[in-house]
């Protein structure tokens, strides 16, 4: 009794209200509003739901599923336990060559890219006048990178007696190829890494230019020197900049394949060298045939992924101070 | 005489406190001097590849090896006329076709479905929209790669392997979230009252979205546009793992083709074809590259 008194009550009011307020032209109650709402919500995200839930939830779990089975796309999935994984761990060298080159590149990479996004961003920012022109040059690799044929054009670069190899020798440093030796394909990969520097320098660069002139001002009148300037003001208030790129490279950075299928005629060779983790994943699911040791592969991956996001997430609140934090 | 005595000892004075021309080279200068030549040199390593790859397109087959030199010793245009038979018994022009097919289909589709979600998630209050909007965060940072297999299994039961719909159905169901997240960020920085004003007319969500929010969100479209075109026209692993005849093959493919022979012999009309690959794109480049600068600047600070 009372309850509905209080609904109609509140159902009144909203009438009222829906009819007064310019705010609801068409006297709906709160209640077909929110339908409304709900149905438009829905409505406008149909297609990207149909995507989430077909194109990558939905395959997530199956794909946890396969990893847990032997599957060679034509006879059905056969259940093997953690046999992929432990398989994966202890038993195939291949698999521990992938992963070692590939948190070389990572982990040595993506340090290296980003200090000389850093720097160069730095740099430019020393003046407006002009830099427009060497931030779009220096930003081209990015775009490109990725590309086969800039894999092309970096075997051939750095093949024997290539662009490379040459200057080298102008330099008295006989080393030959760098594609067909074991010890510089991988630092041939990173530095291909490096030549993409241009994006991550686009966002820090974005970052310097919000730095308030003032704070430098200020420093140089208590005679604060460049590396100290360097230390208390720039690296704090780009700190956000810092964790979106280092999050943002290292997961790309993991992902590394159209090279280094291109340099090595996708063999992942010399000696697996060039073996990079979703290169070695893609050959033994589309080579191989081996859909459930893929798998495995796969969720290993996002599994560390995932640990360093939540690991990156979590210091963040140590390192990063986004402006106006202090207020 | 003598009052002109005066000024002339008054011009000597105040000549001396005058002070001297400065040297046209003054630090300021000299520094400014400096970056611009620090930043040309690093231009040219940074571009140098692009331009050995420019050059060489005009060496002979038997210079690969044998001339260091940037410039060709005997310049042709052979290579390009070999590189437009094409390969694998197919034209150039037709791997151009099917990128061009692959790519301005796969941006239509990108626009239209993550404009539709962005604004699902920027303007629409309905019950899941935080759940949602956190799982498309989520898939940013996803490595796709978990679900290639699960994907090519069910393109395979779909019969389409060898077609583009695994290539072109997904971007119509907003797979790729970086577009989705540039929009949402995009329609947050536009004032409520823009799109409240047409609500207050009377106008539903659809003609809200297609009158007024479409058209204010423009910059976010063209940016999106160019990088679908651009990253779909790169992509390799997706071409690789479902088109399997050649005659439908995109560049990328294409290029692999050239590469896997590269070992026997023709390393002109490789990097030749290599040139021409990345030809739409540079010229996407030139043309946009402001407006794709200003699109990663914005992602990195409000990410």
């Amino acid at each position: 009794m009372v309850t509905s008194t209080v609904n109609r009550v509140d159902d009144a009011t909203d009438q009222q209200r829906a009819s007064a307020s310019p705010r609801d032209p068409k006297g709906l109650t709160r209640k077909q509003r929110h339908w409304r709402e709900n149905i438009a919500g829905y409505g406008f995200l149909t297609p990207w739901l149909v995507g989430f839930f077909g194109l990558t939830l939905v395959p997530m779990l199956y794909s946890l599923y396969l990893s847990f089975t032997r599957y060679n796309l034509f006879s059905p999935p056969e259940w093997i336990g953690f046999d992929n994984y432990i398989r994966m761990f202890t038993e195939d060298p291949n698999y521990t060559q992938s992963v070692k080159i590939t948190l070389i590149y990572v982990l040595v990479g993506t340090p290296i890219k980003l200090a000389a996004a850093l720097g160069v961003a730095m740099l430019l920012n020393y003046r407006d006048r002009g830099a427009g022109f060497f931030r779009s040059s220096f930003y081209a690799p990015s775009l490109i990178g990725a590309s086969v044929s800039v894999a092309i054009v970096w075997r051939a670069m750095f093949s024997t007696d290539g662009p490379v190899d040459n200057s080298l020798s102008f330099f008295g440093l006989e080393i030959g190829g760098w594609v067909g030796n074991v010890a510089l394909v991988v630092p041939m990969m990173i530095l291909l890494a490096v030549w993409q520097f241009g994006a991550p320098m686009v966002i820090f660069l974005a970052g310097l230019k919000q730095v308030p002139r003032e704070l430098y001002e200020a420093a140089d009148m208590d005679g604060a020197g460049p590396v100290k300037k360097f230390r208390s003001i720039t690296l704090p208030m780009l700190s956000s900049v810092v964790f979106f790129n280092l999050l943002l490279e290292l997961i790309g950075a993991f992902q590394v394949f159209s090279s280094a299928y291109i340099i090595s005629n996708g063999s992942g060779g010399p000696a697996g060298m060039t073996n990079f983790y979703t290169l070695y994943l893609y050959k033994r699911a589309f080579s191989d045939g081996q859909m459930g040791y893929a798998s495995a592969m796969a969720w290993t991956l996002v599994i560390v992924v995932a640990i360093i996001a939540f690991v990156l997430f979590r210091t963040s609140k140590m390192w990063v101070h986004y402006q106006g934090d202090n207020r | 005489m003598t009052q002109r005595g005066d000024v002339w000892v008054r011009d000597d004075a105040d000549q001396e406190r005058v002070p001297a021309p400065r040297p046209y080279w003054n630090r300021k200068r000299i520094t400014t001097a400096i970056w611009f030549i620090a930043m040309a040199a690093l231009t040219a390593i940074v571009l140098y590849p692009l331009v050995w790859l420019i050059f060489a397109t005009f060496k002979d087959n038997s210079e690969f090896g044998q001339n260091p030199a940037l410039l060709p010793e005997d310049p042709t245009f052979d290579n390009y006329a070999k590189v437009m038979e094409g390969i694998a018994g197919v034209p150039l022009w037709r791997f151009f076709a099917n990128s061009a097919v692959i790519a301005i289909a796969a941006t239509a589709g990108t626009l239209i479905s993550s404009s539709m979600a962005a604004y699902a998630f920027a303007r629409i209050r309905f019950k899941g929209v935080g759940i949602f909007f956190t799982a498309m965060i989520g898939t940013l940072l996803l490595p796709f790669h978990v679900v290639i297999i699960p994907q090519y299994i069910l393109f395979n039961n779909l019969g389409m392997i060898d077609t583009y719909w695994p290539l072109i159905l997904p971007k119509f169901l907003a797979t790729e979230a970086f577009f989705v997240f540039l929009m949402v960020q995009f329609m947050r920085g536009i004032p409520r009252e823009m799109d409240e004003a047409a609500r207050v007319d009377g106008a539903g969500h659809v003609r809200t979205f297609a009158s007024i929010m479409l058209p204010l969100i423009q910059p976010a479209l063209v940016t999106s546009a160019i990088f679908s075109f651009i990253w779909t026209w790169n992509d390799f692993l997706a071409p690789l793992m479902y088109v399997t005849s050649p005659e439908k093959y995109p560049v990328p493919i294409a290029l692999k083709l050239y590469n896997d022979q590269t070992s026997t012999s023709d390393y002109g009309a490789t990097v030749t074809a290599s040139l021409l690959g990345m030809v739409p794109i540079l010229l996407f480049f030139l043309v946009f590259q402001r407006l794709l600068i200003a699109g990663v600047a914005t992602q990195g600070l409000k990410g």
